[in-house]
């Protein structure tokens, strides 16, 4: 039987011609446009750390000169706030590896009674504006009389950077096939043995890049350290200091730079290693 | 395989196998494990927290001494109606819709092109290209904006090369948003926020436009519909909760934010910086509180217009 | 009332530890709940040592439900499950010497080939060498030599199936458990693996437990077939136990498509007034007025369709309100057209009376 519905195409030939493949010029141009926005500047900073011009932001720069590396390389207090970064982003990246998987493990397959509200409550700390977080944590150091110290400072981080190991976790469990476990169980390894040969393995490069991730959300977390830090200074805050009363310019330029370089390696990292994913991967 | 008697040796016995059969007579017995370290953690150290916050809103402060009264009391938020602090609180939110509504309009055109020219290799480079900047410090984000507003800047190089020097001076002479250079404007502060906000809101809408079938948009065209009838009548709709999602994170981001406004713009407070300021020297963490509620209060409001408009629907 | 009425074939289903040492799986009133649903609604089994034995029934009858009850990744809410006599209530699937064949295959795909079969081996502690060569011997067994290195994601379909197969067997399970193995293949090759199943399971001896709901599969491998439907067993028996004398209209029906006649119309020729079963293929179609040979029934009608399948054509047809089918080889039949008379026949030996019961 042979259709009888006409073809309406007729009616719209111009429309026909503009096939799905070809995008308008307007669009790609206007698209084009945002993305140069979104990183011009960036490498504007990574251009001046080579400036000779020492106290303005002079441009363009009137030479190059690689003699602010040294000079970064010499001062303490960089360094002293390189390396309680490095610090609290370790541990709590510890921290957020450990907590983060425990609740994908419970979260990925098992339906039970509030899971919406635990997957909310795992979200919550980096859903809500960091300021909140870090006045409630604030609040809740003063009303508890807790000083300041390298662990307020850890507690806050592994807080939220429990959400960006435990989504990574969750994708590449859901990815697995959920009878792979139950095979395990079948030729005889126990809950333990099947966690470590058939789990751990599986769930290896998704529990890296969120490891990553977490530390590079760990290492240039500013807004919610400055709440928890007291008199203590992480290369951020360092920066923020530098930003609003600048001692030598080039020198912020260039820890700038070293902090580009220590958060754009582990995104990309992580996201190689979660390619397959897809774009829910690596959100926080 | 001849033999069919079991002679290959059995597993040990141990810890783990005790555990593993527990587990397996307990039903629920390993999600409660799973489930009680991070809720532990989350409930007494963030949930824990965000009491903290608000019992603190509810105590005031001694003018006198400068302590915290632990007892209970509504003159904190009675403080917030205050004209200057009721300032601060509208002048923030009118921020933070402006910024809203301009990267709505700035992130379209990359999360369509995304979404529909984009594919394979392609696609995945855009993936990049705006994750990266998503996940870079936010401080040097900052910092880099700092560099390129200075009147010695890039920014300003540029618009003389370009003979673009009278449209900027005419902008930055505009009342209220203007201001002496594009660094101490609300005209530049309006910018960065947008600069910093650009990625949370292409990805959300990007997500949307790529669930919408390219059929239906064949379909519009088959039936006769111009370009621009179909893009307000099937694609605009459909990618409505992208845009919806993507403003929660811009209009939330912007109404916490107290270090940019520190950095770029006018000497005028907004929030953010207000709790900074209120919590630091002055001690006054009451009334940081305070002012902290806002921004909830404002973003429940907001989610619960989101929903109505279908901003959860794609989760 | 009948003399003919089949009783259930009781003495071996009626306790199914009757010979704890040849029965290999044993079901007594088991029943597993998920909420309202009754996923498995009182089931009695027993299968023999030995045996190929297949649960064959639709989607939903609980047939794979039984099977997990068997490995040990459910629980029964009611009734016991005994294992060569031993009943294995509590006993996780680790400590059975059960193994599966899973219907996805399940194979791990960080490990390669060799290392997927020699899991089990590992897991009990056997040295490399010595599981390496028992993994081999298992994929020679089931014909896949060559592929030691490769990984689940770089095999076909057939190829990790017979890894998965092999993957169970190396493990010398006392009973192996197939969860529709074959459904993922294409005609060809589940037919291949079919003759080769049967032949691995009589060359080893071991119990072949199988669930399918190809009804065709079912007959062709088993050693006795169990019909499930909504929960139950409503038959067990061997395939042409099942196939010839059906039990009740759903297995009459979903065991070879045959007709289902109520019980006038079965009256009507020549059997007891119950529901009766009539095999297409007993029906003969003949030009009407032909002569039907002795003894047998004719029924004129007019054809409703003419179904091609290679030798064979399906004919459905209306007589006088009864609608039937009948499977002709090709050659007998000439040029039938839809709304042509016809006289369709066959013996009242033929039609088998069955019991009205759901």
């Amino acid at each position: 039987m042979r259709s009888s519905a006409p073809s309406i195409r007729a009616a719209a030939p111009g429309v026909q011609a503009a096939k799905r493949s070809r995008a308008p010029l307007a669009l790609k141009i206007a698209a084009g446009a945002s993305l140069l926005f979104l990183h011009l500047p960036l490498l504007f900073v990574v251009l001046y750390a080579f400036t000779t011009e020492e106290r303005s932001y002079q441009f363009p720069p009137p030479g190059l000169t690689l003699k602010w590396f040294a000079v970064a390389w010499g001062r303490p207090d960089v360094w002293r706030a390189l390396t309680l970064s490095l610090q609290v982003a370790a541990v709590a990246t510890a921290i957020a590896l450990v907590l983060g998987t425990l609740a994908a493990g419970a979260l990925a397959r098992t339906r039970f009674f509030g899971r919406e509200a635990v997957s909310l409550l795992i979200i919550l700390p980096i859903a809500l504006p960091g300021i909140i977080t870090g006045i409630a944590l604030r609040s809740a150091y003063s009303l508890v009389e807790i000083p300041f110290s390298f662990w307020t400072i850890v507690i806050g981080h592994a807080t939220f950077c429990v959400v960006v190991v435990h989504n990574n976790a969750v994708a590449r469990l859901r990815r697995l096939s959920p009878s792979i476990i139950e095979a395990s169980y079948d030729l005889g390894a126990d809950s333990l043995q099947t966690f470590r040969y058939v789990v751990l393995p599986n769930l290896g490069t998704a529990l890296l890049a969120g490891g990553m991730l977490a530390f590079a959300l760990s290492f240039d977390e500013v807004i919610v350290t400055t709440f928890t830090a007291g008199q203590q200074a992480t290369l951020p805050i360092w920066m923020l200091n530098e930003l609003i009363r600048p001692r030598q310019r080039p020198v912020t330029n260039v820890v700038a730079v070293i902090v580009i370089a220590l958060t754009v390696l582990p995104i990309l990292a992580a996201y190689y290693l979660t390619r397959e994913e897809g774009p829910s991967a690596g959100r926080m | 395989m001849t033999a069919l008697a079991l002679d290959l040796p059995l597993p040990r016995e141990g810890l783990s196998r005790r555990f593993s059969d527990a587990l397996y007579a307990r039903r629920g017995l390993l999600l409660t494990l799973l489930l009680v370290p991070p809720l532990l953690w989350l409930g007494v150290v963030y949930v824990g927290s965000l009491v903290a916050l608000l019992l603190q809103s509810f105590f005031s402060i001694d003018e006198f001494s400068g302590t915290i009264v632990r007892e209970f009391t509504l003159k904190t938020y009675a403080e917030l109606l205050a004209p200057a602090n009721l300032d601060v609180i509208l002048r923030t939110i009118l921020i933070a819709a402006c910024v809203t509504l301009a990267s709505g309009v700035l992130a379209f055109p990359v999360a369509y092109y995304a979404a529909r020219y984009a594919r394979g290799r392609l696609k995945a480079a855009f993936y990049l290209a705006v994750m990266m900047p998503l996940w870079s410090s936010y401080l040097v984000k900052v910092y880099a904006w700092k560099l390129l507003l200075a009147r010695e800047g890039a920014v300003a190089w540029t618009a003389e090369r370009v003979g673009a020097t009278p449209a900027v001076d005419a902008l930055l002479a505009l009342p209220v948003i203007g201001g002496p250079s594009l660094s101490v404007s609300y005209l530049g502060q309006f910018l960065v926020f947008i600069y910093l906000w650009l990625p949370f809101m292409i990805l959300p809408i990007q997500a949307a436009l790529e669930r919408v079938p390219g059929s239906l948009i064949e379909a519009s065209a088959d039936l006769g519909a111009a370009p621009g009838q179909t893009f307000r009548t099937v694609i605009l709709p459909l990618a409505m909760p992208g845009l919806a999602a993507g403003s929660i994170f811009t209009f939330s981001l912007t109404l916490g934010d107290y270090i940019l406004p520190q950095i770029i713009g006018p000497s005028t407070l907004l929030i953010g910086q207000t709790v900074y300021v209120l919590q630091g020297t002055a001690g006054n963490i009451p009334l940081a509180a305070a002012f902290a509620v806002v921004p909830i209060v404002v973003m429940a409001l907001y989610l619960t217009a989101a929903k109505r408009l279908g901003a959860f629907d794609a989760f | 009332m009948s003399v003919h009425a089949p009783r259930p074939q009781a003495a071996a289903a009626a306790h199914p530890l009757a010979s704890p040492r040849d029965c290999a799986v044993g079901f007594s009133g088991v029943a597993r709940h998920f909420g309202a649903v009754r996923a498995v609604d009182g089931v009695d089994l027993e299968v023999r040592a030995g045996e190929f034995f297949a649960m064959l029934g639709p989607s939903g009858s609980g047939k794979t439900t039984c099977l997990r009850l068997i490995a040990g990744f459910e629980q029964p809410d009611a009734g016991e499950i005994r294992i060569f006599g031993e009943p294995v209530a509590g006993i996780p699937p680790y400590r059975r010497a059960v193994n599966t064949v899973f219907q996805d295959y399940a194979l791990f795909p960080h490990l390669d080939v060799i290392g997927n079969v020699a899991y089990g081996l590992r897991i009990r502690g056997v040295a490399r060498a010595e599981r390496e060569r028992l993994a081999r011997e298992a994929l020679a067994l089931v014909k896949l030599v060559g592929f030691d290195h490769r990984r689940p994601a770089q095999l076909s379909g057939g190829q990790r199936q017979r890894v998965a197969l092999a993957r169970a067997l190396v493990n010398r399970p006392k009973v192996l458990l197939l969860d529709e193995p074959l459904g993922a293949l294409d005609l060809k090759l589940r037919e291949e693996m079919q003759v080769e199943l049967k032949s691995l399971q009589r060359a080893l001896g071991l119990t072949f437990v199988f669930v399918t709901h190809d009804q065709g599969e079912a007959l062709s491998m088993s050693d006795r077939v169990a019909v499930f439907d909504h929960g139950r067993i409503v038959q067990v028996g061997t395939p042409e136990e099942v196939y010839e004398r059906p039990r009740n209209r759903f297995v009459a029906a979903f065991v070879g498509g045959s007709n289902v006649l109520e019980p006038d119309a079965a009256a009507r020729f020549g059997g007891p007034p119950r529901v009766a079963s009539l095999r297409p293929e007993a029906i003969a179609v003949r030009p009407p007025g032909e002569p039907a040979g002795e003894g047998r029934v004719a029924l004129d009608g007019t054809c409703l369709e003419v179904q091609y399948q290679g030798a064979s054509r399906r004919v459905i047809a209306d007589c006088a309100g009864l609608r039937l089918a009948a499977l002709v080889p090709a050659a007998s039949l000439r040029d039938l057209r839809p709304g042509e008379p016809l006289r369709l026949s066959w013996s009242p030996a033929s039609l088998h009376p069955m019991e009205d019961e759901r």
